[in-house]
């Protein structure tokens, strides 16, 4: 049971459907199926673990995906936004590989022992020659499917491995053969080596609908796409979404095709998500909690939950929509103390998950305990009826005083001032404190640290306000949403050598 | 038989073909039209035919159980013959209707 297969079932019931690209011009299931083959049938003899991917998204992706896997072989997309020296030790790690890098990208990495480039006009040429004489290797048992480079916080980033296995169980647990409606279409604008940008692309090739990459995203050309393409479902970070809404008002154009909108990949401010749920009130919004390790989403708040919360006057309903929803039904999950203890309901903790789909294993090692748990190191807690809310990275805690401070519940609530456009709360050492609590705010209009510190005060207690607040115009992102605290750690750290008292 | 998780089996009495997704509890024989599968890789016996009470069909995309030995297989490709373990009918199972998230 392998990726492979999903196309292969897919193709069957669905050969001649559009699967991927633009309306006028697109590339169905059956002649995705005879790309892969073709590339497979030429490439399988050069030697390589892995195929490396150093492009941005197009359909060329989704054949070298497929391609990896009837060779046997993990396909490992590559994050091109990396320094060069950064990018070149990446591709280091791949090695024996074949590397497939867009042809623009391909000056950037330099000859490395081991690894066979190919540029990807190259790629597509092989993909088009039909050579494929229809025998079939017989493929590695238990194999890895793809790898995937996790952001790390510190050091070389991880090497997390996903095999066929986790991916083809999310994938089948999920969704249904040819589900879609035959006018889907799916907008893929996350890059081709984050998770969800894998997963959309499983997902949507098994339910059969066609697949529209946004190579680069831009709010413009993101709600254009959408219109353009008649595009029915997407898939959008925290940090998009909120520029989406913008240039929707700003431009006053709509969104008519759009059924669907999922979003993941960071904390969503409850702010935007009901600014969403009121300029789109057709479309169904379904928020995604999910890892690398664990093949995408393991717990999902779904369209009607989102509607129930943002209607209900009851409190315990209402904050529903800041939380990630409750576990697939296939997936155990559990919050658990610093013993390994599940805790009761309200109370905080990190989240354990285990499943068919969570791998937890990185290349040189693995997370994974030998019972089948995985400790996600992400905080959080289940309310009453099971739904789940996170409260961030547990590397991300800060500890001051002895005392475990989770930095989004403080952002949360700066986030709430009327003046406060962004926030990231974070911790630098201190000499009497062990820690204390910094915030980076960008505003949108004028206040004072003073006053946002009384906010917070008021609020939470007084040791969760933050010892010094720094004005900044923007903060520092990731391509996939996430902020970069350890970039505000350094500046912080460096500067604030008198800690201010409250 | 040796039913793995990720085996793949192949009717020998119709164009029917699944991948096991969870191996049965206790060793039962797969059949599909009445007759034992065939390992994929494997020659389909001769002249075997499809038992009549065994023919309602099998659709690509569903999965089928055994209550029994909680063994669960995917269908790869459709046919005619339906599916059994030692006889038993395989029941088709629910589809969770889960909204995409990705």
């Amino acid at each position: 049971m392998n990726v492979p297969l999903l196309l292969e079932m897919a193709a069957e019931c669905l050969g001649d459907r559009p699967a991927l690209g633009s309306r006028d011009a697109p590339v169905s299931y059956g002649e995705l199926q005879h790309y892969a083959k073709n590339a497979a049938a030429q490439l399988k003899d050069i030697p390589a673990e892995r195929i490396a991917y150093i492009g941005l998204n197009s359909s060329s992706v989704a054949v070298a995906l497929f391609a990896a896997g009837m060779m046997g072989r993990a396909f490992a997309p590559l994050n091109y936004r990396l320094p060069d020296t950064d990018l070149g030790r990446l591709v280091a790690r791949t090695v024996p590989s074949i590397a497939i890098i867009d042809d623009d990208m391909a000056s950037r990495v330099p000859p490395i022992e081991g690894v066979t480039v190919l540029t990807r006009s190259q790629f597509d040429a092989l993909a088009q020659k039909p050579v494929f004489d229809g025998s079939e290797d017989p493929v590695e048992e238990d194999g890895v499917a793809i790898v995937l480079f996790t952001s790390g916080t510190t050091g070389e980033p991880k090497a997390a491995t996903l095999k066929h296995r986790h991916l083809v169980s999310y994938v089948i647990s999920t969704i249904e053969l040819g589900s879609a409606e035959s006018d889907e279409a799916a907008l893929v604008s996350v890059p081709p080596y984050h998770i969800a940008g894998i997963s959309a692309l499983l997902t949507g090739i098994y339910a059969g609908r066609r697949i529209v990459h946004l190579s680069a995203f831009s709010e413009k050309d993101w709600v254009d796409t959408v219109n353009s393409e008649g595009v029915t479902h997407a898939m959008v970070v925290p940090t998009m979404f909120q520029r989406i809404l913008d240039e929707m008002e700003r431009s006053k154009i709509g969104l008519p095709s759009l059924r669907h909108l999922s979003y993941g990949g960071g904390r969503m401010p409850l702010a935007v998500i009901e600014r969403a749920m009121r300029l789109l009130p057709n479309v169904d919004f379904v928020n995604a909690y999910g890892l690398t390790e664990t093949s995408s989403t393991i717990a999902v708040l779904v369209p009607e939950d989102h509607r129930k919360a943002f209607q209900s006057d009851d409190p315990a309903v209402k904050r529903r929509l800041g939380s990630v929803g409750k576990p697939l039904p296939h997936i155990e999950l559990e919050v658990r103390d610093s013993e390994g203890e599940p805790v009761a309901a309200g109370v905080a903790g990190e989240i354990w998950v285990r499943g068919d789909q969570v791998s937890g294993e990185y290349i040189g090692r693995k997370a994974l305990r030998g019972d089948g748990w995985f400790p996600t190191n992400d905080g959080g807690w289940l309310d009453e009826d099971g739904f789940l809310f996170i409260d961030g990275r547990l590397d991300d805690v800060i500890v001051r005083g002895g005392e475990n401070i989770s930095p989004g519940e403080i952002e949360d609530v700066l986030r709430a001032h009327p003046a406060v456009a962004d926030v990231a709360v974070l911790g630098v050492p201190d000499q009497q404190w062990g820690e204390r609590i910094v915030a980076a705010v960008v505003l949108k209009a004028d206040t004072s640290e003073d006053a946002l510190q009384q906010w917070t005060r008021r609020r939470l207690r007084s040791t969760k306000t933050p010892d010094s607040i720094f004005f900044r115009t923007a903060l520092p992102y990731n391509d996939t949403g996430k902020v970069l605290r350890r970039v505000l750690q350094a500046e912080f750290g460096k500067s604030a050598a008198v800690a201010h008292t409250i | 038989m040796e039913l793995k998780p990720g085996s793949r089996w192949k009717s020998a009495v119709c164009t029917t073909e699944v991948v096991v997704v969870r191996p049965p509890k206790t060793a039962v024989t797969l059949e599909c039209g009445g007759v034992a599968m065939v390992a994929q890789n494997d020659t389909v016996p001769a002249g075997a035919t499809i038992a009549p009470e065994h023919k309602n069909g099998t659709l690509i995309g569903k999965r089928y159980t055994d209550s029994e030995t909680m063994l669960e297989v995917l269908c790869a490709k459709a046919g005619e013959g339906s599916l059994s373990a030692n006889r038993q009918p395989l029941a088709i199972k629910d589809a969770k209707r889960l909204p995409s998230s990705d």
